[in-house]
């Protein structure tokens, strides 16, 4: 069996942001925006606050964070690796990093053929 | 300022005095926010800092709803002709201070000079003006039931409504929401953007003689500590946002636990399509057209309706691009003050950082690179600002860069055969806001524009925003159309008396 990659991975610098936003606000999740101004952050919220359903697909666990996008934009997105990092910046609107003078910032790379295919076999995308 | 250097308000351009810290407004005082806590505003064009802006939270927001709660009975009370004469006054105040607030606003969200004073403000005083005449022309209905049955129908103001403004035209967005709600005979509780705060300040001081204490309240900060709060509070009723689609459910989601309205602008991938026939003369049109296609350069690309997906007759293309690019490479980028500058800065470092990424996902994906597609260098006072070069790929409809809002001056452009394949790739992606249709046959041009999923259709033109032509979205563009007068819906209640003028019972009991 190929090696199924994953479909979001976090750049240190998230993964401490993560802990130093999970140390204040509890758990955390994270859905991907798209669209107009701060389209196209990854918003992170206190885990369970943002309603997700039939909608939205579940695209990685970073830890134990869900990491979620709707499924009608994952149909646009699913050729590629997200890749969490952080900017310093401001914004985000309701995002758990808004005041913390940072922003999570999504990066991307484009799957090769060979983890399409796993991607394929697994049933992820 | 941080560090002097030469470009600081007041040395370039139109004189504009800043102050050092500004305030919230509510119930009709600048009043400091309850934490006594300020956040630097950082101007784009040199990455300097303005001012310092309050950071305001939920009780801040608090002490703005109970002004507008207090100040709403008798604001709803009052005339039609009362209330339209405020925004006439409003809309006069800004076009008798417009270079002024025009260079306010350049500073704050570094968009040229030349937009402000051109399309932001002279937009903004129109938009007052048309609710100033449109709420005075709007009338209720009576229908007659039967012979002794009549039903009235009155207009009523909702109440209190929550404003949340994008960065993008900060004046701009903040009157599309603001004349309407106003007009309606609502009080109002406005959280600017914090990346672009101050030009509504500057506006709001300017013109705070005008209306009554508590009509209109500005609460300033962070979206999480000031909007959040405002979105999700049970004492507003009605709340309307611009911005992206993930916050937009947010907000539909507290808006739910409240049971109010929202309407909501959420952006979209607007394709502006080009048929082989504007180039059959090279004449004045094929000129304008362009010029249409250049449009996506406007406001640094950072329009919700940024043409940001050339479709082009592949019979069109050689000869359309070549003249395109040439049009791309005069524009002129640089010191947002300077009159004759074309584009200026991105709003913000984190905006400029996600053009970037999109140069870096365009390139992976084998999107060819006709022009741009970097930072733009600048030296001096400018050289810590955040500037994007105008960006041409060239690739096709399911790259991220075709389907993805990037918020710069970036287009992507792709070819079409056939009016079929033109609608099928205009129609394919999650968002229906704008869209622009080229060509001299107008028969076509109808027919193909009835069939685009947008609200707004531009045809054999692009980037107009005047009062009396409806814009909102279809599909995940979001809900709602403002500009025009039939957005007054979205503030008023109906009230339906149902009269009956008959002495006698109806025989049940």
């Amino acid at each position: 069996m190929p090696v199924v990659p994953d479909q979001v991975i976090a750049m240190p610098a998230a993964v401490e942001l993560m802990a130093t936003l999970a140390a204040k606000h509890g758990e955390l999740m994270f859905h991907q925006s798209g669209g107009c101004c701060d389209g196209s952050s990854p918003m992170c919220y206190p885990r369970g606050e943002f309603l997700v359903g039939d909608a939205d697909v579940l695209l990685a666990t970073i830890g134990d964070t869900p990491f979620y996008m709707s499924r009608s934009q994952f149909e646009y997105w699913k050729h590629t690796q997200l890749i969490l990092d952080v900017v310093p910046g401001r914004g985000g609107m309701f995002s758990l990093e808004n005041a913390e003078g940072v922003r999570f910032l999504i990066r991307s790379r484009v799957f090769d053929g060979v983890e399409i295919t796993a991607l394929r076999a697994a049933g992820r995308v | 300022m941080a560090t002097m250097t030469a470009l600081q308000p007041g040395t370039y351009g139109f004189p504009v005095s800043i102050r050092k810290k500004y305030n919230n407004y509510i119930g009709g005082e600048w009043v400091a926010p309850l934490s006594r806590t300020y956040f630097e505003n950082v101007t784009p064009i040199t990455g300097q800092i303005l001012c310092e802006i309050p950071r305001s939270n939920a009780a801040d927001v608090d002490r703005a709803l109970d002004a507008a709660h207090a100040a709403k009975r008798a604001w709803g009370k009052t005339s039609v002709a009362e209330r339209g004469r405020m925004l006439e006054k409003i809309a006069q105040r800004i076009e008798d201070n417009l270079e002024m607030l025009a260079t306010i606003e350049t500073w704050d969200n570094g968009k040229p000079i030349r937009e402000t004073m051109a399309a932001d403000l002279p937009l903004a005083v129109d938009h007052f003006r048309y609710f100033a005449g449109v709420i005075r022309a709007q009338e209720g209905s009576i229908c007659e039931i039967d012979s002794t049955t009549v039903a009235y129908h009155y207009h009523e103001p909702l109440g209190v409504i929550g404003l949340i403004i994008p960065w993008n035209f900060p004046i701009l967005m903040a009157t599309w929401k603001l004349a309407p709600a106003l007009a309606a005979g609502n009080c109002v509780v406005l959280k600017p953007a914090e990346q672009t705060p101050m030009s509504i300040l500057v506006l709001m001081e300017l013109i705070q003689d005008i209306l009554p204490p508590g009509v209109l309240n500005i609460v300033n900060g962070f979206g999480l500590e000031a909007g959040k709060p405002l979105a999700s509070s049970p004492r507003i009723n009605k709340i309307a946002f611009t911005g992206e689609t993930t916050t937009g459910r947010m907000i539909m989601q507290y808006a739910s636990q409240n049971i109010i309205p929202v309407t909501l602008e959420l952006g979209g991938k607007s394709p502006n399509i080009f048929f082989k026939d504007v180039a059959s003369a090279d004449d004045a049109f094929f000129d304008k057209a362009l010029e249409g296609f250049t449009m996506f350069a406007l406001n640094q690309g950072e329009v919700c309706t940024c043409p940001s997906r050339a479709l082009i007759q592949d019979t069109l293309y050689d000869e359309f691009m070549e003249r395109a690019l040439k049009r791309v490479q005069a524009i002129k980028q640089g010191n947002p003050l300077d009159k004759t500058t074309m584009i200026g800065a991105q709003a913000s470092s984190e905006q400029m950082e996600k053009i970037l990424s999109y140069f870096d996902i365009g390139r992976q994906e084998g999107a060819e690179v006709l022009a741009g597609g970097k930072r733009a260098t600048q030296t001096g006072d400018l050289a810590e600002g955040f500037y994007i070069e105008p960006t041409v790929f060239k690739g096709h409809n399911k790259m991220r860069i075709f389907q993805e809002e990037i918020f710069g001056p970036v287009v992507s452009v792709t070819t079409f055969h056939d009016e079929d394949e033109a609608l099928s790739l205009a129609n394919d992606t999650l968002y229906g806001l704008g869209a622009g249709v080229w060509t001299r046959d107008m028969n076509r041009a109808y027919h193909f524009g009835r069939e685009i999923q947008a609200g707004r259709v531009w045809t054999n033109c692009y980037h107009l925003y005047p009062a009396h032509a409806a814009f909102g979205g279809y599909k995940q563009s979001g809900i709602g159309r403002e500009n025009h007068k039939m957005i007054l819906d979205h503030y008023q209640q109906t009230k339906n008396q149902l009269v009956s003028y008959s002495p006698n019972a109806m025989g049940f009991f």
